[in-house]
């Protein structure tokens, strides 16, 4: 894990096949996530986009070994050499959350523990995962806000004294303590406002540009495993803010009803030649800045998912083939009339299309 | 017309959040109010919705100042307006189906006899199918929950909507769904639209004009 940085760096993260299935009462199913798969490498963002309710954030749930006990999972997740899927809870508690994966939560406030101040937590994080001495706690505690841009002369204030943008960056810092290679972060900017969205999503984007193990926090016992060998972290963000992942990814994912329907380089997706799959194109036309006209219908029910393309039901492109068969995610979409296929939309033609 | 005359609002006297702010929505009118988090652009929604009594100033409601706030408003004053809030979790009562979460303002008022025509009405126009009818919130996602939210703030066909930060928690089609049906709503009837957010892009795409919190001042910003 200390490889230098070598042209196609190994993937951080790879996911294969990854599905989630919660049993329910009366023997039912819901299909929470089906099949995805993606990789992740060192220094890059994968901004995962869909709507609320479409599995993203069971998705992370199973990479952290957090589901409840009636989900059943298949497939497997690698992160660097350790099965997230099938590892034991001490393990995961032990050498994974937090050492090798640092979580930037949704709604920080509600992630810190309101009874104590902002101190306490950060010296309790540092001494848990680094195992600085006592002495030198409140140095590296001081250093891990800084390194969050969290300001020092508010560390003694409980988290209901602070704004959304500083709790944000409360949670950021604790979440960057254990200089894990791979931050995942949850919906980090929902109910922020624009300035703030782009200030806390420009910051992940230093921390994965960041060479990791910087000397990371405190003086004893640093640089020690979870140390990324200078080549950046590596961040999986989830988000529904179409904005916020343009700003920030470098690859984008996107989920419709627990699978991923297309894979594309930002650039390409948020620019020419555009979406591929007609749902994603239906979500970024959806922008007040573009048409802002949204796509017709609901999604479907992930207890209650139709037998062919899940967004059969609301594209105006299908036909019987797409009522009967899942589509594939082949070159980058899951469509059964991918644009450049005869009669359809032409876009230019990618090479070497960022699939799975 | 709705007019918001040089209001002082908080939640501690010696600190309001709201100070001697001025603002007219003409009939029909849709205004974006756009400001940061914290501001207090919220407070001033709840105090144009008559849902926070100011400390001092008044709002007039086509052009008689309103008799009271919260329950002191009159059954007229209050009906007039549809509000609907950002998070749709904190404002639909758990225990209630989305269909009779919907048609809540019916009973209250003494309308019940209505119910079952506007939930017909409604239903399709904010696009919840009759199973989704049928569920309590936990049932739901914050989409299919806020669609309900804001049928039952249509419900009693209020002249004035007030929605503050109605689609933060949304995705991008949802949102657009939901700001269509709003503006469906005003067309045929008329309405008036305070919307309180800090996206400059969506207000600036959705209402005739939007007014920044920092413009707004004791010579008053309506115009």
């Amino acid at each position: 894990m200390t490889t230098p940085p070598a042209p196609p760096a190994a993937p951080v993260l790879s996911v294969r096949d990854l599905s989630v299935r919660f049993r329910m009462r009366g023997g039912r199913h819901v299909a929470a996530v089906t099949d995805v798969s993606f990789d992740l490498a060192p220094g890059q963002c994968l901004a995962l986009v869909g709507e609320s309710g479409c599995g993203k954030s069971v998705l992370a749930s199973a990479l952290l070994g957090l589901l409840p006990g009636n989900a059943q999972t298949a497939g497997t997740a690698h992160l660097d050499g350790t099965e997230l899927l099938t590892a034991s809870e001490r393990e995961l508690s032990r050498s994974v959350r937090g050492r090798r994966i640092g979580l930037v939560p949704q709604s920080p406030a509600a992630h810190l523990t309101p009874v104590r101040t902002v101190r306490a937590q950060l010296e309790e994080t540092v001494r848990e995962l680094t195992g600085t001495p006592k002495h030198a706690l409140r140095a590296a505690a001081e250093q891990a806000a800084a390194r969050a841009a969290f300001p020092a002369d508010h560390l003694d204030r409980h988290p209901h004294e602070l704004s959304g943008g500083l709790a944000q960056r409360a949670a950021t810092a604790l979440a960057l303590v254990g200089d894990a290679p791979l931050l995942l972060a949850d919906e980090p900017t929902t109910g922020l406002d624009r300035d703030l969205v782009d200030r806390t999503v420009d910051e992940l984007r230093r921390h994965i540009d960041a060479p990791g193990g910087t000397g990371g926090v405190g003086t004893g016992g640093v640089g020690t495993p979870g140390d990324t060998g200078g080549v950046g972290r590596a961040l999986l963000m989830i988000t529904h803010d179409l904005a916020a992942a343009e700003r920030i990814a470098d690859r984008v994912a996107v989920m419709y009803a627990g699978r991923i329907v297309e894979l594309a380089e930002a650039a390409d997706f948020f620019g020419a030649p555009g979406p591929r799959h007609p749902y994603a194109r239906g979500l970024l036309d959806a922008l007040p800045d573009r048409a802002f006209t949204p796509i017709p219908g609901m999604p479907p029910e992930l207890g209650d998912l139709p037998p062919g393309c899940a967004f059969a039901a609301r594209c105006d492109r299908a036909t019987d083939r797409c009522t009967s068969v899942v589509p594939a995610l082949t070159d980058g979409a899951a469509c059964h009339h991918p644009p450049g296929t005869p009669g359809e939309p032409v876009a230019a033609v990618r090479e070497g299309a960022a699939g799975a | 017309m709705l007019e918001l005359c040089a209001v002082t609002a908080g939640y501690d006297r010696a600190r309001p959040v709201v100070r001697d702010v001025s603002l007219r929505v003409e009939a029909g009118e849709a205004v974006g109010l756009l400001g940061p988090s914290g501001c207090g652009k919220s407070t001033l929604a709840r105090v144009a919705a008559l849902l926070h009594r100011p400390d001092a100033g008044t709002v007039v409601l086509d052009g008689r100042p309103v008799s009271g706030y919260r329950h002191r408003a009159t059954p007229a004053e209050r009906t007039a307006y549809g509000v609907v809030f950002q998070q749709p979790r904190l404002s639909a009562d758990p225990r209630l189906r989305l269909a009779d979460l919907i048609t809540e303002p019916l009973r209250a008022t003494g309308r019940r006899t209505e119910a079952p025509t506007r939930l017909a009405e409604l239903a399709p126009t904010v696009g919840l199918s009759s199973d989704l009818l049928s569920r309590r919130p936990h049932e739901v996602s914050d989409g299919q929950l806020q669609r309900a939210c804001l049928a039952r703030a249509l419900v009693l066909r209020p002249r004035w909507l007030i929605c503050d930060e109605m689609t933060a928690m949304l995705d991008a089609s949802t949102t657009a769904a939901l700001v269509a049906v709003v503006e469906d709503y005003r067309r045929e009837s008329g309405a008036g639209l305070l919307a309180v957010g800090h996206d400059r892009v969506l207000l600036e795409r959705w209402c005739d004009r939007t007014v920044g919190w920092g413009e707004l001042g004791s010579s008053g910003a309506g115009g």
